[in-house]
């Protein structure tokens, strides 16, 4: 144990004794360093999302105009038409499963969550090095088990066609063959990877804060994970339940789903949504988080209303539990379930407000700069607000009956997902790959790399909107001639949209070769939290001798 | 860190951990007892157009009242069961309060014993809580032989509270809907119970 005492020097005698690496393999593949897994599960979630995100290129593909133009080449010679729109199903179950169990989960939570919550509390590590090791493991099978099932039968062709939601019947009866098995295990196996790393973030947020560091000291986006870890360890165990309920039903005999043998298909969606809900907040809290230091860091003020910020994320996780069957308006519920449902689910835009007003009122007379981070977290609060408001018109249950199943809908989760979530990652992830590298980034390349991902998302989503208002269903490969005008323009967007990606892998790549040394604090008087007392990289062990916190 | 701090953090990470674990698996046990807490709220509520079931004493006590009420009569058969399934009338007319003896014909098609069960429910839903039946070829599974032709009754009758309801004393017409399945082979079926 070392003695030095604990008034800052520390940290760089550490750089030097505690950095003691194990050779590759050992460090890579049997990790138990919080930093490395951190980094292990960026780079899965990197590599997850290109996958993802060229199957939704293909789907723009397939969009760009009416009629079915690339199914049928894609789905190889000797298919019928049959298999061909199957395939269309396996493209957008595949998109949105690896989207939200592959990237945006493993790059928020496992990622950022790994990587900076011990930092952050001042801890030397996380309170299971062992079991974060498992988690991250247990992540490369599911994922393999999903890729898999693309190439085995799902019923009328190769892979799973369930749609992320997994409904049955289309999940049970309609589904036959190994594929949606392998996709249910693949669940199973990513769901406990999870439930595993919420358990270790609990124990580490709870037991290992530095001396001083009181709940209400913590940092937000420690706080954004804490909640995080709460929703992941109630809701998954449900999803896990409904979806071993499939399994028994497709294998064994079951009838939990089964009307033949007295089951019911709505309870099985009353239990996807009840872990469904939760889980688009599991999505988008660290996000919350990632912003709230961003926004403080370029304004060069502490954020406004912390202790507001901190209980609205815990608000937004417990009453994010009783709202699931606004996903189910469709499903005939009486006016008075309807009802209930529209009010709650109206009441999550307070606590969600408050944190928007919050970070407009710490910008407020702050001294603002617009590096890279601080460009994608404006445009985070941006989009999400978008998404935000067209999530009050579909909480509405008569309004919902209308736009239900519509490109509506896609939109909306669009703009709170793959636009809020996602900028808040390239916001966090400008704002500390200097830190997890030790290269600072390229800003010309970052803010190109913003700009025109900006635009192309918007040019890509929001006629979307229109569409949807025009009724045009999800889930569909083909349209009727009316549709085709935005379809293009939103196969146009996404275009742009993959520039923008691609100038983000040429700053990566460019950084790491040729990024300056950066410093410890690289942002100055606005970054206060622990991680910025540290080398950039930081040392492979860190705060052996606890930091005090005043 | 001294390492009787280092003992101390662990036995305190161990304990919390394990509290975490038990939410988790709470929450999985929550999960499955979603399945008879649905059914038990259906069948109390009447949710989704459940009916009700009573036995005979309770239903000797109900007033008939003046009020009369179309119920329509739905049948439906699941692809996979080779029967024939109608009502005798499609419609009835009855006091609301009065018991009515309801009639459907059955006949499988096929040239082997068929073991169906039907599940039901009635729409306007919200009258499902005031749907009550004294018998009901639906409370058990039904055998047909090869070509055999039966006659199934359901004995019901409307609770006169659904005059009093807000939500449903202005409803004018009740249809009942059954669906038939081919029964589930080995496996204990009790559709009475377990529908929505």
């Amino acid at each position: 144990m070392t003695t030095i005492a604990a008034d800052g020097q520390i940290l760089d005698d550490h750089a030097h004794d505690a950095d003691h690496k194990p050779a590759f393999f050992q460090r890579w593949f049997m990790s138990t360093n919080h930093k490395d897994i951190g980094t292990l599960y960026l780079i899965f979630a990197i590599i997850a999302g290109i996958i993802g995100g060229a199957i939704s290129g293909m789907m723009r593909m397939e969009l760009a105009e009416p009629g079915i133009q690339y199914l049928s080449g894609w789905v190889g010679a000797g298919a019928s038409a049959d298999e061909a729109l199957h395939l269309w199903n396996v493209l957008i179950t595949a998109h949105g499963l690896i989207m939200v169990f592959f990237m945006v989960m493993p790059a928020m939570i496992g990622g950022f969550g790994n990587w900076f919550v011990p930092l952050m509390i001042g801890a030397p590590d996380m309170a299971f090095p062992r079991m974060n090791n498992v988690s991250f493991w247990l992540l490369i099978p599911a994922f393999l088990l999903l890729l898999g099932s693309a190439f085995v039968p799902g019923g009328t062709g190769n892979g799973a066609g369930t749609g992320w939601t997994v409904y049955a019947p289309l999940s049970t009866s309609g589904s036959v063959g190994p594929a949606v098995d392998m996709a249910i295990l693949s669940l199973h196996l990513a769901g406990a990877s999870s439930i595993l790393g919420a358990v270790n973030f609990i124990t580490t947020i709870f037991n290992m804060r530095a001396p001083g560091m009181t709940l209400h000291k913590m940092p937000l986006f420690v706080w954004s994970v804490l909640v995080t870890a709460f929703l992941l360890l109630l809701a998954l165990p449900v999803l896990a339940a409904a979806i071993t309920m499939l399994l028994t039903d497709r294998n064994f005999g079951t009838t939990f789903f089964d009307a033949a043998g007295g089951g019911d298909p709505v309870l099985y969606q009353h239990l996807f949504w009840f872990f469904g809900h939760p889980e688009v907040y599991i999505m988008i809290l660290p996000g919350f988080g990632m912003v709230s230091h961003i926004i403080s860091t370029f304004s060069r003020k502490p954020i406004f209303g912390y202790l507001g910020m901190a209980y609205a994320m815990v608000a937004i996780g417990v009453v994010g539990f009783v709202v699931w069957a606004h996903h189910m308006f469709t499903t005939g519920m009486s006016v008075n379930v309807k009802m209930y449902f529209t009010a709650a689910t109206m009441v999550i835009a307070v606590p969600t407000g408050i944190k928007i007003f919050s970070w407009i009122a710490t910008m407020w007379g702050g001294s603002m700069t617009f590096k890279t981070p601080m460009v994608w977290a404006l445009g985070f609060i941006f989009m999400f607000t978008v998404g935000g408001v067209t999530g009050v018109v579909l909480a509405n249950g008569g309004i919902d009956d209308n736009l239900h199943d519509t490109y509506y809908v896609v939109a909306h989760f669009h703009y709170v997902l793959s636009l809020g979530a996602v900028f808040s990652i390239f916001a966090g992830f400008y704002y500390w790959f200097p830190k997890m590298s030790g290269r600072m980034y390229s800003e010309l390349l970052g803010q190109l790399h913003f700009w025109i991902f900006f635009i192309g998302v918007n040019i890509l989503f929001f006629p979307m909107h229109f569409l949807g208002n025009q009724s045009m269903p999800r889930r569909y490969p083909d349209y009727p001639e009316q549709f085709a005008y935005w379809n293009e323009i939103a196969s146009i967007g996404y275009v742009v949209m993959a520039v923008g990606v691609l100038i983000f892998f040429v700053n990566i790549a460019w950084s790491l070769v040729a990024g300056r040394k950066a410093e410890a604090n690289y942002w100055g008087e606005g970054a206060t939290t622990l991680e910025w007392t540290l080398s950039s990289p930081p040392p492979f062990h860190q705060f052996e001798t606890l930091p005090q916190i005043k | 860190m001294s390492h009787a701090q280092t003992r101390d953090l662990s036995t305190k990470n161990l304990r919390i951990a394990a509290v975490a674990g038990a939410m988790g698996f709470a929450m999985l046990g929550m999960g499955y007892a979603a399945v008879p807490l649905y059914e038990i709220f259906c069948r109390v509520t009447g949710y989704g157009g459940t009916t009700q079931r009573v036995d005979a004493a309770q239903a000797a006590t109900v007033q008939t009242t003046s009020r009369v009420m179309s119920v329509r009569f739905d049948s439906n058969v699941n692809s996979a069961l080779p029967w024939a399934f109608k009502p005798e009338n499609p419609v009835d007319r009855v006091s609301v309060g009065a018991r009515d003896m309801a009639i459907y014909i059955a006949t499988n098609k096929s040239d082997q014993p068929v073991v169906g069960t039907a599940t039901f429910n009635v729409t306007p839903v919200q009258a499902g809580k005031y749907f009550h039946k004294v018998q009901c070829f639906c409370f058990t599974e039904q055998l047909l032989q090869p070509g055999q032709t039966m006659r199934m009754p359901v004995l019901y009758y409307v609770d006169p509270a659904i005059l009093e309801d807000p939500e449903t004393r202005d409803i004018e017409e009740i249809t009942l809907s059954y669906t038939f399945y081919r029964s589930k082979d080995g496996i204990a079926v009790d559709p009475a119970t377990s529908d929505s």
